[in-house]
């Protein structure tokens, strides 16, 4: 399987990466070089082996059920001063409304 | 004019019952301050990680048991990809391949008929933040203002199969979600600050076709009748347009409560291109049987079964025990009067409860958990109803006393106090008949000259006589055979 150049753009876009098209030319002879590895492994027999979700074998661990958040008030200042933008407590960005 | 049949299934985002977030020590309680509970985690910054709730995992196991799904061993986090300013992280965690639930279904009631719609999954995931468009400051114009307090609360999104006909069948599947997950107690139901939210996937089809036709989602109804509204509209806007020759267009529409129109939201072509990956933060959910087994000794007995066990043991009717089963505290309630006026009492205890005291609540806004009557103070009345000694007509009055007492008396003492047996001495009432007869000689020649008004005025001489307390049964048989 090979990509096209529309599609390197495409999901340039969902990713919101801006590319050029001396980028975008280039990133596609890499990803189609990656998908190429990835047809080489395709190959290989899977029968039976349940597919991997992540790389360690280990279970989540699980957090008991408490609020063990405080002072969200000096937390807030902290967090709303590296922001571009802030009001009245709430983060400002430019208009989004359907 | 062709048979168009509707085809819907439903999306619920159900806000989980948690004290904190789904993947972070932040509170989720409502109403609080702009960006007060939104800690590291929820407005991403880089470098940390999140953990899970275990009381989150531990919902979803219990709606799984309640609709007799599968609750998954193993389950998997995915990162669901797409760019908002309410959703910091540029993704939303939630479950894709591997949700924790799989299957189960819940029983609807519509009308006479009782129909089983199959669920097709549920599972965790985090809420997004909320977007202020308005009531910003002058510095803020053209801005839009970010609140991410919601950020992280813990959802379970249950998807239905699309099995349902009608409207008034969608509207019945929301209200037996909604009345099953407040009865497991997941989630508090509040339809109004979003704690339940309905996307309703509509299609038409000509009767008789077995594809399904083109749907349109409509998002976020958080009313039973805007999702009524919303349905009633599309379903005759997809009519009309195909019967006008043209073709519905896969799409997501919002409903507008105004106009109680839906309309298209600006397409965007890559809305549904997610790009859905495990999310590496996250490890593998396990979830041993030992914990299912252990959830499952937990849970109420279910609405359902409830239900049947009103009908069988108390005699009541379909409909009475639905009514009785709308909430596990009403269910509660009307048990818990049975139990102090007697199982044989059902169908009164029954009445009372859904006619007398549901006017009550309604009338005082309150929910049955604040009902101004306790369920043993009912009880106690509805039990001297039935025992004669005193009439209906003179429990209304012992009800309104109850409310008013504020739990302190019960309805014997109120009789007592205020005298309100009904006189069931024959011999006292034969006396006051006979009192009666003497001193109205003109309505008795009415009566012997025909005239059965004159009969309803003389028993209603005699109650009036005797402050209510009369059975008036028993003083229209004494009354004929003195005058008979």
């Amino acid at each position: 399987m090979s990509l096209t150049l529309d599609q390197v753009h495409r999901i340039a876009h969902l990713a919101r990466i801006e590319v050029d098209e001396t980028e975008a030319r280039r990133t596609l002879g890499q990803l189609n070089g990656i998908f190429g590895l990835i047809e080489t492994m395709q190959a290989v027999d899977t029968q039976g082996v349940e597919p991997m979700a992540h790389a360690q074998d280990l279970a989540q661990r699980l957090r008991p059920d408490c609020v063990t958040e405080n002072d969200q008030l000096a937390w807030r200042s902290a967090f709303q001063a590296i922001a571009p933008e802030a009001e009245a407590g709430l983060y400002l960005v430019p208009k989004v409304i359907e | 004019m062709k048979h168009w049949e509707v085809v819907i299934g439903i999306e619920t985002h159900v806000q989980l019952s948690t004290a904190s977030k789904i993947f972070s020590g932040s509170s989720t309680a409502f109403g609080s301050a702009p960006n007060l509970q939104a800690n590291a985690v929820d407005i991403a910054l880089p470098g940390v990680l999140p953990v899970l709730n275990r009381a989150a995992v531990e919902c979803a196991i219990r709606f799984g048991l309640a609709v007799g799904g599968e609750v998954a061993a193993r389950s998997v986090f995915a990162r669901k990809n797409y760019f908002y300013p309410d959703l910091p992280k540029g993704y939303q965690i939630s479950q894709y391949e591997l949700p924790v639930v799989c299957g189960g279904s819940l029983p609807i009631q519509c009308g006479e008929n009782e129909k089983l719609i199959s669920l097709t999954r549920a599972h965790l995931e985090e809420d997004a933040g909320k977007s202020l468009h308005e009531g910003l400051g002058p510095t803020a114009q053209g801005r839009s203002g970010i609140d991410l307090n919601r950020a992280g609360t813990p959802l379970l999104e249950i998807v239905s199969e699309p099995d349902m006909r009608s409207a008034a069948e969608a509207v019945a599947y929301a209200r037996a979600l909604h009345a099953l997950v407040r009865w497991i107690g997941i989630c508090d139901g509040n339809m109004q600050e979003g704690s339940f939210r309905c996307d309703a996937n509509v299609s038409v089809r000509p009767a008789g076709e077995v594809r399904l036709g083109t749907r349109r989602e409509i998002k976020n109804l958080n009313s039973f009748r805007f999702l009524q509204q919303a349905i009633d509209y599309e379903v005759q806007w997809q009519i009309a347009t195909i019967e006008d020759g043209g073709s519905i267009e896969q799409s997501t529409v919002l409903f507008d409560p105004a106009s109680g129109e839906t309309r298209a939201m600006r397409s965007k072509e890559d809305a549904h291109d997610y790009r859905y990956f495990p999310d590496p933060d996250l490890l593998p959910l396990i979830v041993d049987r030992q914990w299912v087994e252990q959830v499952r000794a937990e849970l109420p007995e279910l609405p359902a079964a409830r239900r049947a066990r009103l009908i069988a043991d108390c005699g009541l009717s379909a409909y009475d025990a639905g009514v009785l089963t709308a909430s596990l505290d009403l269910a509660n309630y009307y048990e818990a009067t049975l139990a102090t006026a007697g199982k044989e009492n059902a169908k009164i205890c029954a009445n009372w409860v859904m006619v007398d005291l549901a006017a009550r609540l309604n009338r005082e806004d309150r929910e049955i958990g604040q009902s101004p009557v306790s369920a043993t103070q009912l009880g106690g009345l509805i039990a001297r109803i039935a025992d004669g000694t005193i009439s209906t007509s003179m429990a209304r009055k012992v009800f309104d006393e109850l409310c008013n007492s504020g739990h302190t008396s019960s309805a014997d003492e109120i009789i007592a106090r205020q005298g309100l047996q009904q006189i069931s001495d024959d011999s006292a009432l034969t006396a006051l008949i006979d009192d009666l007869l003497a001193a109205n000689p003109g309505m008795v020649a009415e009566f012997r000259s025909g005239k059965e008004k004159a009969f309803n005025a003389l028993v209603g001489q005699v109650m009036k006589a005797t402050r209510g307390q009369a059975n008036p049964q028993r003083v229209s048989e004494l009354l004929r055979r003195r005058l008979g």
